[in-house]
């Protein structure tokens, strides 16, 4: 009934005594597997999602090459790493920009957005009211305000992060409130009978709760972001990568315009891969729960 | 409860000096309204429970058994009548009750340990005291070597034992239980009632349990309250004239456990309560 088959070094809590006295002992093994085993599993979940990417630029790259596209309409892999190569100072500078934009924004959106929830939360007045501003402010597509905003805040790099925070709020308030009301109402009111002020309850109880669903929302979120910041800079910059996609665009430099939007992703898949460690640092708790149902069969 | 004059007060406080009774229900009623209609969930309900007593609430559903313990506990108002604890009268929520409910409402990414620790947080307890009484209970309960497991590790019978531990943590005089072993196999569950049986004798707290178990509410409880549901009201309180000590196979063998079972059923009506 206690663990099996691993030879476990660490939170053995399992083996002791009482595990056989206690009649429904049913502790699930909480050691870690060893080194080899964990490195053959991460091998077997990853391998399916990098072939598939291989398998892409393969893709690409066999259709540039048999020439069944002119290459000024899409360039070969190889060209496209090549001008990344050479003109990587370039790209450097305008990513570092859009990514600045895109994190100040990230930041911003998920402080506005998490003290709104809380605020909505406790407050169905304030809920009330302000939930038509928000969704006005959702609904309204961001690259007909983002001149506004050039207009107002200049040229600069506060309003692409402007769009990028109207752009990512909103999943954050979503999530943190759906996260904040989903907590047990027989755990409140035991909070009640332990003589809990509002804020112990708030601090132990209902924000640790919200985290999971805050953390999707904050998943969803940092990807807009890079839109966001990508947006205001169409409207009108002279620096960050939708500047670059912009002059590539005008002379019809598809080389560059590929390599700017592989950076693009990228910045995209890196600061979500980031949320989902910063998660699992946070709430392991919970990302080993989840790891059980990754799939089911019913 | 709406109004409530000076002399009553008074004679509240004279009563809790001298006051043997852990609980009293006074003449209380609970009424709400919905969109269509009125609702009496509970009706003129008086009962006194004397400190130390063990009583088993058992009813059909909707009979209003888990609103009796909300008023007691101070988490729902009565609309008419009193509710007294230990003398004083209940006005909002107490925290000198353990409540468990029939999940075992546990936070997930606390241990066992810590969760029991949250009574001692919210209240401040010294910490080494709290700690000691942890350590003490878990024996009591046989979750020894499981202080570190989370709820997610642990079956429900033992996340309930964690639920328990917890509400007897700042022991307190009352101890309420909502269907605590409501959702557990039928083994477990008797496991759990010799278990509790044994902590009641050597906390003396006064217990309130609601149960649908006919078996389980003859088995711990000194006195069986059974109600009715449409209004909820107590139809009888039977006297169980066992010793406090109660061993499982010996009790259910019992003719006078077999009375009281067969009491309860009568008043519940055939099928009404079967467990």
């Amino acid at each position: 009934m206690v663990s099996q088959g691993t030879t476990s070094t660490s939170g053995a809590a399992s083996s002791t005594p009482a595990a056989e006295q206690s009649p429904d002992a049913a502790v699930v093994e909480r050691g870690r597997p060893p080194l080899g085993e964990r490195v053959r599993e991460g091998l077997e979940r990853s391998w399916r999602p990098v072939a598939m990417l291989l398998a892409c630029v393969a893709a690409w790259w066999a259709i540039t090459a048999a020439k069944l596209v002119e290459p000024y309409l899409v360039p070969s892999p190889g060209a496209t790493l090549d001008l990344m190569v050479e003109k990587w100072g370039y790209i450097w500078h305008h990513s570092w920009v859009t990514t600045y934009e895109t994190v100040v924004g990230f930041l911003l959106a998920a402080v506005i957005g998490i003290a709104a929830a809380v605020v909505m939360v406790y407050s169905a007045t304030i809920e009330r009211t302000l939930y038509p501003i928000l969704l006005f402010a959702q609904v309204i597509p961001k690259i007909a305000v983002a001149p506004l905003f050039v207009v107002w805040l200049g040229f600069g790099v506060t309003p692409k992060i402007f769009v990028a925070v109207l752009i990512a709020f909103f999943p954050v308030v979503i999530a943190m409130v759906t996260g904040l009301k989903s907590v047990d109402p027989e755990m409140l009111q035991l909070s009640a009978t332990m003589g809990a002020g509002p804020w112990q309850t708030f601090a132990k109880i209902r924000f640790p709760a919200s985290l999971p669903h805050l953390f999707s929302g904050l998943k969803v979120a940092v990807t807009l972001a890079v839109t966001g910041a990508v947006v205001g800079e169409f409207v009108g910059a002279n620096e960050g990568l939708g500047y670059v996609i912009q002059q590539a665009n005008g002379n019809l430099d598809t080389p560059m315009l590929f390599a700017a939007l592989l950076v693009m992703s990228a910045l995209g898949v890196v600061l979500f891969v980031l949320i989902e460690l910063a998660e699992r640092l946070v709430l392991p708790w919970h990302a080993s729960r989840r790891g059980d149902a990754v799939t089911t069969t019913y | 409860m709406r109004i409530m004059s000076k002399a009553e007060t008074a004679a509240d406080r004279a009563r809790g000096g001298a006051s043997e009774h852990a609980v009293e229900l006074d003449g209380v009623a609970v009424r709400f309204r919905t969109r269509k209609r009125d609702v009496t969930a509970l009706a003129e309900v008086s009962l006194d429970v004397p400190v130390g007593e063990f009583v088993a609430i058992v009813g059909p559903s909707g009979c209003g058994k888990s609103t009796l313990l909300k008023l007691v506990s101070g988490l729902l108002k009565p609309s008419s009548g009193t509710v007294r604890l230990h003398g004083e009268t209940v006005t909002g929520p107490r925290h000198d009750i353990g409540f468990v409910f029939q999940r075992a409402a546990l936070l997930e990414w606390r241990s066992a340990k810590r969760n029991i620790l949250l009574q001692a947080e919210m209240r401040k307890m010294p910490a080494e005291q709290a700690r000691r009484r942890t350590a003490e209970l878990m024996e009591m309960t046989g979750l020894t070597g499981f202080e570190d497991a989370y709820p997610h590790e642990l079956s429900g019978g033992m996340q309930q034992r964690v639920a328990l531990c917890r509400a007897l943590l700042h022991e307190p005089p009352v101890l309420l239980m909502d269907e605590p072993f409501g959702a557990l196999d039928a083994l477990t569950r008797e496991q759990l009632n010799v278990e509790l049986n044994r902590i009641w004798r050597e906390t003396r707290t006064t217990v309130l349990l609601v149960t649908h178990s006919v078996a389980e509410a003859a088995y711990l409880a000194n006195r069986v309250v059974v109600m009715t549901s449409r209004p909820g009201r107590i139809a009888e309180v039977i006297d169980v004239n066992l010793p406090p000590e109660r061993d499982y196979a010996t009790t259910v063998a019992d003719p006078e456990f077999a009375r009281v079972t067969a009491r309860i059923r009568e008043l519940l009506g055939a099928g009404a309560a079967a467990d």
